[in-house]
């Protein structure tokens, strides 16, 4: 059975594909960067659906933890050390310390009042990014953040070239991806479920259920942060506009595109749509955001457990 | 027999509307306590308040002789308080194994861990077929609650309220929906378990009740206006001139 197993051929067969992907992005008319960004927002659609697709808690302002992890990791670089692990761990704390904050005002709210809360704190760590220009460069961004070796002892590996960060990238998409389908097919997973289906029903179980709900909330911060840090890296610099409400939008809308309300994988298959289409029609034209939003109002209207939902349906009729 | 439950005065309003006002009820250890009484009585939200998900304004709560006054509902459950609900809650997209299995004490004290899988624990799910086999659901673990016919659920909503291995089990109208070959099981169902439970079960089925319950609450306009066994209901003066009187 897969939800027991910590390491699934579905994750061996993903992770064959995507190793290979330098071999052959740039023939397919593609650049190899676009690979890099597919994981960092896969790593943090993968988080971001701990909360929605899990637990059934919408938060509308996502991107701030992104992008207190995306600052965290310059200033760790300018002011504490260079050292690639310190300022990844530095940038997974700031995040999940920033989830800790939220997290205790929010948790024992439900529903509206829930995803309303996200988007005031949201907005108040995207403000802060703005007018802190001494400590975030404000509008200007945190500039010349540089990609520091990942040395792993026994020996160092240079990450300034676009194909190295790529497969540092996929190995920590590798372990996310492990570390959260064990988190949710574990007892806490089972519980989160549980509270997403009846909040009441889960209390009167005995389940402190806003304890759940926060912890849930910091982890997923905790990972959105690692993927901001990693974002960061990768276009050497961190501005404030990941933080911006229609930034925390786009993950809502890969999330759901893809079928993270279903399946693990449905965020996955969301952010690879949406940035293989950003490339592709956005060679087009300008406007290819407008397609990709008649695709989310169709997903909505027609299919709202997104294409992971409709594969599982194709599946379904396959299988009789 | 010693008191388990004790209701002291328990006094609750909402805004200017007092809802229940100086109730004073005693379930004894063993007991199975029916609730009766008309729509808007304030049953249900006695029950709110015995688990939980009410406050009371003034009075108190005592669970064998424990103050349980104020706590929130996962701390009353937790010290043995178990209900079901009038609109029935169940996990939909869980099967009836996991819905049971989640209320397991034994599941409770390892909900936050995060390292190990659930799917491999046979245990737990020994423990949660045994409680499905007891309300004769052994043969639908597999399959998902929303997709269990209305009587079963019911079936399930008491295992689940078994699972959680309760000093105190309350029912609140769990004949609502049945039809008569439902209730007949939900009968028999509750006359095997209620030699090892203390159950408080608010029912509008007096026949069900009646042929149930040791003693009788009714409540009628936030207070307890009648008690006693079933025959000294019967020959209650107030129910036998109320509307109720035509059921005793």
């Amino acid at each position: 059975m897969n939800e027991a197993r910590l390491v699934t051929p579905a994750m061996v067969a993903l992770w064959l594909v995507l190793a290979s992907v330098p071999l052959w992005v740039e023939r397919a008319g593609l650049h190899e960067y676009l690979g890099v960004e597919i994981l960092i927002w896969s790593i943090f659609a993968l988080a971001f659906n701990l909360l929605l697709g899990t637990a059934g808690l919408i938060s509308f302002g996502h991107g701030a933890y992104f992008g207190v992890g995306a600052y965290a990791l310059g200033l760790a670089q300018f002011n504490l050390s260079g050292n690639l692990w310190i300022c990844l761990g530095t940038a997974i704390l700031a995040a999940g310390l920033a989830g800790v904050l939220v997290g205790l005002f929010i948790s024992h709210r439900r529903g509206i009042y829930y995803a309303f809360m996200t988007i005031a704190f949201g907005q108040i760590f995207w403000t802060v990014a703005i007018k802190a220009y001494r400590i975030t460069g404000g509008e200007d961004g945190l500039l010349k953040i540089a990609r520091p070796p990942a040395d792993f002892g026994f020996a160092a590996f240079d990450l300034g070239d676009n194909v190295a960060l790529y497969y540092f990238v996929l190995a920590v998409f590798a372990v996310v991806v492990v570390a959260l389908w064990r988190l949710v097919h574990s007892p806490f997973g089972r519980v989160l479920a549980a509270i997403r289906q009846s909040e009441t029903r889960a209390a009167h179980l005995g389940y402190p259920v806003w304890r759940y709900k926060l912890a849930a909330f910091i982890i997923s911060a905790a990972v959105s942060g690692l993927a901001g840090a990693l974002f960061a890296m990768a276009q050497r610099s961190a501005f404030p506009d990941v933080m911006a409400v229609n930034q925390s939008g786009l993950i809502v809308m890969m999330t759901l595109v893809g079928g993270g309300l279903v399946s693990f994988w449905g965020p996955v298959i969301g952010v690879v749509l949406f940035l293989v289409s950003r490339d592709v029609i956005g060679a087009l034209t300008f406007s290819w955001m407008l397609y990709f939003g008649l695709v989310f109002m169709a997903v909505v209207l027609f299919k709202p457990e997104g294409i992971a939902g409709l594969a599982q349906d194709w599946m379904k009729r396959w299988r009789r | 027999m010693a008191s388990l439950i004790e209701a002291q005065g328990v006094h609750v309003r909402f805004g200017d509307r007092v809802v229940l006002e100086a109730i004073d009820l005693e379930v004894a250890e063993g007991e199975l306590h029916g609730i009766m009484g008309p729509n808007g009585a304030g049953k249900t939200t006695f029950f709110n308040v015995l688990t939980g998900r009410v406050k009371p304004s003034r009075g108190r709560i005592r669970l064998g002789g424990e103050d349980l006054t104020g706590l929130a509902p996962h701390q009353i459950a937790r010290k043995g308080v178990a209900r079901s609900f009038q609109i029935m809650t169940l996990f939909d997209e869980f099967t009836a194994r996991d819905n049971v299995m989640t209320a397991l004490p034994a599941f409770r004290t390892r909900g936050f861990d995060m390292r190990h899988a659930v799917a491999g624990d046979r245990a737990l799910a020994e423990e949660a077929d045994a409680l499905l086999a007891e309300v004769g659901l052994a043969h639908r673990s597999a399959v998902a609650a929303k997709q269990l016919p209305y009587g079963e659920r019911r079936a399930l909503e008491i295992a689940v309220a078994l699972a959680q291995r309760p000093r105190v089990l309350c029912l609140d109208e769990p004949t609502s929906g049945l039809g008569s070959d439902g209730k007949q099981r939900l009968l028999e169902l509750v006359r095997r378990i209620r030699a090892r439970l203390t159950i408080v079960a608010i029912e509008h089925e007096m026949d069900f009740l009646f042929s149930l319950a040791d003693r009788i609450s009714v409540i009628h306009w936030g207070q307890v206006v009648a008690r006693g066994t079933p025959r000294e209901l019967q020959a209650n003066e107030w129910v036998r001139r109320s509307n109720l009187g035509r059921f005793a």
